[in-house]
């Protein structure tokens, strides 16, 4: 039996005067998923999401709402519904005269019954979360605008929401940022458990969080399925749209944007012979969730950041090209590199992260830990040998097994 | 079907033949204009209705305290500086007349009624339309256009219960106060100029105010700044809150033009519903 929708848009259509924006919008957002809206700018993403808080009502169609039509529901049933939902606003929609405290508390101030200090301290534990405990007492105006996105941020999830709607929350943002307000997206909805559906253009950092994607191309939906599946899209949005929007290298590592690193392998494979071979390597950063909680999402993005710079440092200067296959893992393979070549290449490429790379990282992780913190993570590397007549997704799957550590980072001292 | 949910294009009535067309083209703009009206004026009502019944909630006690002080405690010294000098005026003017007269002696009478009655609750009204007023027509329409008042409806907060009401309790709190302050003013102003500059009798300024001035005359006052506190609060937020609604301008813009639409109309309005309270009250 098929899993009942939580929400689920029905031939929606909506326009603004004579200019159509949605003309037939159909899709499904399903519980305790992140689904991820993509299109180009001003195609109406924003006015789909409006539609699911209410903010804009449809001219035809129906939103359900765990299988209810929402302009059919009881004052007491809307209230309810709108209760569960948070929305983040791509202009932050901070309030200018309040500070960032003032502004984070004032969902939980009218909307609850709790008292000042169970309100301070819900709100505080937002703010330190998103790493605005410095500027709490600051109006919006007088912080950056990463940080008015993340006051915004705090807002959203203040209030424990079952769904929140991000539109936008990453524009704005250096690649850390970006990567550590997606990583923090993906982290709460762990934790609280909600549904998000989100708006970004961030490709492909976006699809490492997402279950499901949706391609709004002319007026309507296109797409909606896995960022698996996206790959394998045979449609005019594929080629215009997805491939202006995605970046050729990932922003936060460097390194190549999986469709681009598949394109390449395919080209590179292609022409070599039967019987040479090439190896395959698998990187790992376990315990990525520990540095997130212990440290910061800024710190686990970091060590992502100099993972994959020293990953091009030393298999890009041998022909080598490199992805991130998931949230905290790398693929690299070596063309032209046999087994022991790529062995020896990774013998220099630890001792130098080793010694530099992890020195640097504990260092900025020297000004972040509090004294009393301890946490460990790892960084582990698998390695095999493929053939062109060898599926690769098989060879990556031996590269996995072979793993094995080679830098750690336990209590704050690094081996 | 509600006059204000009509398709544009759909045809009110089908065009009488003959010289129909041009009656037509001459009352249609009349046409389209009262029904505009009506409709704003429905919509305004309901607003204030909207916003006055969620005033009564322990929540706004701390909203409406901020808003006596931005409506009231702010506007206390430009009221002060405009009584001052009206009274000082009526005070001259009022002295000159009588002198021709002989009737000096009722210039506390003239000054203090004057005051009271007329140009205490118009001329603070007017002050506080234009110093508060307009503030709050461009924070509104502010928030508006920056999305905050979306926001707060996300967040489950109603718009009009969390900005409009406090600031309704507040005007109806502070225009009265206002109103007396102004007239307080006005008086020592009409004092200073017709007694110590002129030579006025101050025993008699005193004396006539005290014999002269009755609590129908306070009343009538207070009556008047309550009107006029409703109209200038109604009008101001409503311009402010429905600044997207603008068909004329867009963004920062309309903001503006709401701004001056919000202190023209408010400021109208305090003239001509103190013509209607007036003949009431007589």
């Amino acid at each position: 039996m098929e899993q009942q929708p939580l929400i689920e848009f029905r031939n929606v259509i909506k326009s603004f005067g004579e200019r159509t924006i949605l003309s037939g919008v159909n899709f499904k957002v399903y519980e305790g998923e992140v689904t991820t809206i993509i299109g180009l700018s001003g195609t109406g993403k924003s006015v789909t999401l409006k539609h699911i808080i209410g903010l804009l009502k449809p001219d035809a169609g129906e939103i359900l709402y765990q299988g209810k039509p929402i302009n059919r529901m009881t004052r007491q049933e809307w209230n309810a519904y709108i209760g569960r939902i948070s929305y983040m606003f791509q202009n932050n929609a901070l309030f200018d005269s309040m500070t960032v405290f003032e502004n984070v508390a004032l969902p939980l101030k009218r909307t609850t019954k709790l008292s000042r200090k169970e309100i301070e301290a819900k709100a505080m534990a937002r703010i330190q979360q998103t790493e605005l405990t410095e500027v709490a007492h600051k109006y919006p105006s007088e912080i950056s605008g990463g940080m008015q996105k993340r006051a915004a941020l705090a807002r959203a999830l203040v209030t424990d929401p079952q769904i929140v709607l991000f539109d936008e929350p990453t524009t704005g943002q250096d690649p850390i940022r970006k990567n550590a307000i997606l990583g923090m997206i993906a982290e709460y909805k762990k934790k609280i458990g909600f549904t998000a559906i989100l708006i970004s253009h961030e490709i492909p950092d976006v699809f490492f969080i997402s279950n499901r994607i949706l391609a709004l191309w002319d007026k309507k939906i296109v797409f909606e399925g896995t960022p698996e599946q996206m790959e394998n899209f045979d449609h005019p949005f594929h080629d215009e749209i997805l491939q202006s929007l995605e970046n050729l290298q990932e922003d936060i590592t460097g390194l190549y944007s999986s469709r681009h690193f598949k394109i390449r392998y395919q080209t590179e494979l292609a022409r070599r012979g039967a019987d040479e071979s090439y190896a395959v390597l698998m990187f790992g950063f376990d315990n990525m969730d520990e540095v997130s909680e212990s440290i910061s999402h800024d710190a686990a993005q970091q060590t992502l950041r100099s993972l994959g710079n020293y990953i091009r440092k030393h298999f890009g200067a041998v022909g080598g090209f490199s992805t991130r296959q998931s949230i905290n893992e790398f693929a690299t393979i070596l063309p032209f590199s046999d087994l022991d070549e790529a062995r020896r290449i990774l013998e220099k490429f630890t001792a130098d992260f080793q010694e530099h790379g992890m020195r640097e990282l504990a260092e900025t992780f020297e000004k972040e830990i509090p004294q009393d913190q301890c946490f460990d993570f790892v960084i582990s590397v698998g390695m095999a040998q493929g053939q062109p007549q060898v599926e690769i997704e098989s060879v990556m799957e031996f590269a996995r097994f072979d793993k094995k550590p080679i830098a750690t980072f336990q209590c704050g001292t690094r081996r | 079907m509600a006059v204000d949910q009509l398709p544009d294009n759909e045809p009110i009535a089908a065009a009488p033949k003959g010289r129909g067309p041009v009656l037509a083209l001459i009352f249609n703009p009349f046409g389209r204009f009262g029904i505009r009206l009506n409709n704003t004026l429905g919509a305004m009502a309901i607003f204030l209705a909207r916003a006055f019944i969620q005033i009564f909630h322990y929540k706004q006690v701390p909203e409406i305290i901020n808003q006596v002080y931005f409506i009231g405690a702010k506007s206390a010294s430009i009221v002060a500086l405009v009584g001052f000098f009206t009274g000082m005026v009526l005070g001259l003017q009022l002295y000159y007349v009588m002198n021709k007269f002989g009737a000096v002696g009722f210039l506390g009478t003239a000054v203090a009624l004057s005051l009271i009655r007329e140009l205490g609750p118009v001329l603070a009204a007017i002050m506080i339309t234009a110093r508060a007023g307009s503030a709050m027509t461009a924070e509104i329409g502010i928030q508006r256009i920056s999305e905050q008042i979306d926001a707060l409806t996300t967040m489950r907060i109603d718009p009009l219960g969390y900005l409009i009401s406090p600031r309704i309790a507040a005007a109806l709190i502070s225009f009265p106060i206002l109103t007396a302050f102004f007239d307080l003013i006005g008086i020592l102003g009409g004092y200073l100029s017709g007694v110590v500059l002129m030579g006025a009798s101050p025993g008699s300024y005193l004396y006539r105010i005290d014999a002269s001035v009755e609590w129908i005359d306070v009343k009538g006052g207070f009556i008047k700044s309550i009107v006029f506190a409703l109209l200038v609060i109604t009008i101001c937020c409503f311009q402010g809150y429905f600044t997207h609604m603008r068909r004329d301008s867009y963004g920062s813009k309309s903001v503006s033009l709401s701004t001056t639409s919000a202190v023209v109309l408010s400021c109208v309005m305090i003239l001509v519903s103190d013509y209607v309270v007036t003949s009431f009250l007589l």
